[in-house]
């Protein structure tokens, strides 16, 4: 057995929902598990359920591209994803559990002068909220990642690129699992195979929701729903800015040398990392229209081996071993919605788009606190629901990394 | 992948249009104007079933279409 698979303890699976809880967290995804986390381990509310309609991280926790970064490009978002990275560096040492986390550092390649600036402010407004991101010329990226072409097949030449110092992976999964593991050992109820097919109302409070083994009451329900999380929100009366689309992602059989960095390029719109077993792992934009399908095309799969072999020759060498779609609620101005919806007993962590895998620590550090103390912690304070209708969004479409 | 028909060139991939958002945009339920404001600029139905949506038919005629489709398994519906 690995030092690895040694590390994982086995999860104690709540057997059937008890009639009430404290807290009830729909949806057993990174950011659910997460929460319920922290209010075990930081604040003692161990009275919680977490409720999933299939198996643990079978939703875009484990479809993602496992890529953590800070490199935002609004001040709020910069801190907030900064946390977020800093509390993944501690996580294995926090639970125990091995989850794979290599800081390589991330490269955002530059194809026009237009890029340049655009990179070139990131990293200006990265340093100044605490984030570590650096400009590097062409040169000094051959020297990173040897296989780059730097003309872009004589089309997409590389002007430059910002580099994200502290750019890591992780398994996904395994994020989960010791997220789930160390929350059931505190006596939080983790339920698979119970989806939640309802709310329960009070007047104007939700008290609530029901399933097919019955109802549950809760005085918190927090939704951390990926894709359907509409639906859900609906029940409650409350509209969310939220269109969820089809990503798609892919990997290739075992190249058997090493890619040093995560190679990313906003104008082609794709990514590229190894994974530990060697794999390529290409992923890109997401469906122009909205859907909850999660079937691959052939276009798509054609369209992103089109745009990486630009940068990558060598990768028209290998074949595309398996392929996935997630589906992702992307909001209105591309940055997260957490916190309050105006409904009391009903708190939302959703929007989380393409953006959601790298912000699981820190989103669910600070859901728990607003469950626990009832006030928005200042980190998360800006991404409410409320500020659409105030006229303070945070548009950040090109930090996205995808459409 | 989605095709779509449109009423001036048949039946053509989704590539060639460009997404114009569900009708309606804002429900009747909504009343309050100000509200009903906030609505139309940021909030979406983000139906998970049969929709009836707008399309522009970007690299064809350039004309609008309606178009009824289907969300969950991303298909257009007769």
């Amino acid at each position: 057995m690995s030092e690895l698979v040694r590390t994982l303890r086995p999860i104690r699976w709540a057997v059937s929902p008890r009639s009430s809880y404290d807290v009830v967290i729909v949806g057993g995804g990174g950011h659910g598990l997460a929460t319920a986390y922290y209010l075990a381990t930081r604040h003692g509310i161990k009275n919680v359920a977490v409720l999933e309609a299939d198996y643990i991280a079978s939703g875009n926790t484990g479809r993602n591209t496992t890529i953590i970064r800070a490199n935002y490009g609004l001040p709020e978002a910069v801190r907030f994803y900064q946390r977020s990275l800093e509390m993944y560096q501690g996580l294995e040492d926090e639970t125990g559990a091995a989850i794979q986390h290599e800081t390589r550092g991330i490269v955002w390649i530059a194809h026009t002068e237009p890029a340049m600036r655009t990179e070139r402010a990131r990293c200006l407004m990265n340093s100044a909220s605490g984030a570590r991101t650096v400009m590097i010329t062409p040169t000094e990226l051959k020297e990173l990642v040897p296989q780059i072409d730097l003309t872009g097949a004589g089309r997409y030449p590389v002007l430059g690129a910002s580099h994200h110092l502290d750019g890591a992976t992780a398994r996904h999964d395994r994020v989960a699992w010791a997220y789930a593991a160390g929350a059931a050992e505190r006596g939080v109820d983790i339920l698979q195979h119970t989806p939640v097919t309802g709310l329960l109302r009070d007047g104007d409070r939700i008290v609530g929701v029901s399933t097919p083994n019955g109802p549950i009451a809760a005085s918190v329900v927090l939704s951390a729903v990926g894709g359907r999380v509409t639906a859900l929100a609906a029940q409650a009366g409350v509209r969310l800015p939220v269109r969820t689309h089809p990503l798609h992602a892919f990997v290739t059989n075992n190249y058997a040398q090493g890619f040093g960095s995560i190679v990313a390029s906003t104008e082609l719109m794709c990514y590229v990392s190894q994974t530990e077993r060697g794999q390529m792992l290409i992923g890109a934009e997401f469906d122009t229209q909205p859907s909850y399908s999660r079937q691959s095309s052939f276009a798509a799969l054609r369209g992103y081996a089109y745009k990486v072999t630009r940068l990558f020759p060598f990768m028209r060498d290998l074949r595309i071993l398996r392929t996935w779609a997630g589906i992702c609620d992307i909001s209105a101005d591309f940055s997260p919605i957490m916190g309050a919806t105006g409904v009391d007993g009903f708190l939302v962590t959703t929007g989380w788009g393409t953006w959601g895998f790298k912000a699981i620590p820190a989103a669910g550090e600070a859901m728990a606190e607003l469950i626990a103390t009832g006030r928005t912690p200042a980190l998360i304070e800006p991404f409410g629901h409320d500020r659409f209708a105030r006229d303070h969004v945070l548009a950040d479409q090109g930090s996205a990394g995808t459409r | 992948m989605l095709w779509l028909t449109c009423p001036n060139c048949g039946r053509r991939p989704v590539d060639e249009f460009s997404y114009g958002g569900e009708v309606p945009a804002v429900p009747d339920g909504i009343t309050d104007p100000d509200e009903r404001d906030v609505d139309l600029v940021w909030m979406w139905g983000n139906v998970d079933g049969p929709t009836t949506e707008r399309w522009f038919h970007a690299a064809g005629c350039r004309r609008w279409t309606t178009v009824k489709r289907d969300t969950s398994l991303d298909v257009e519906l007769a």
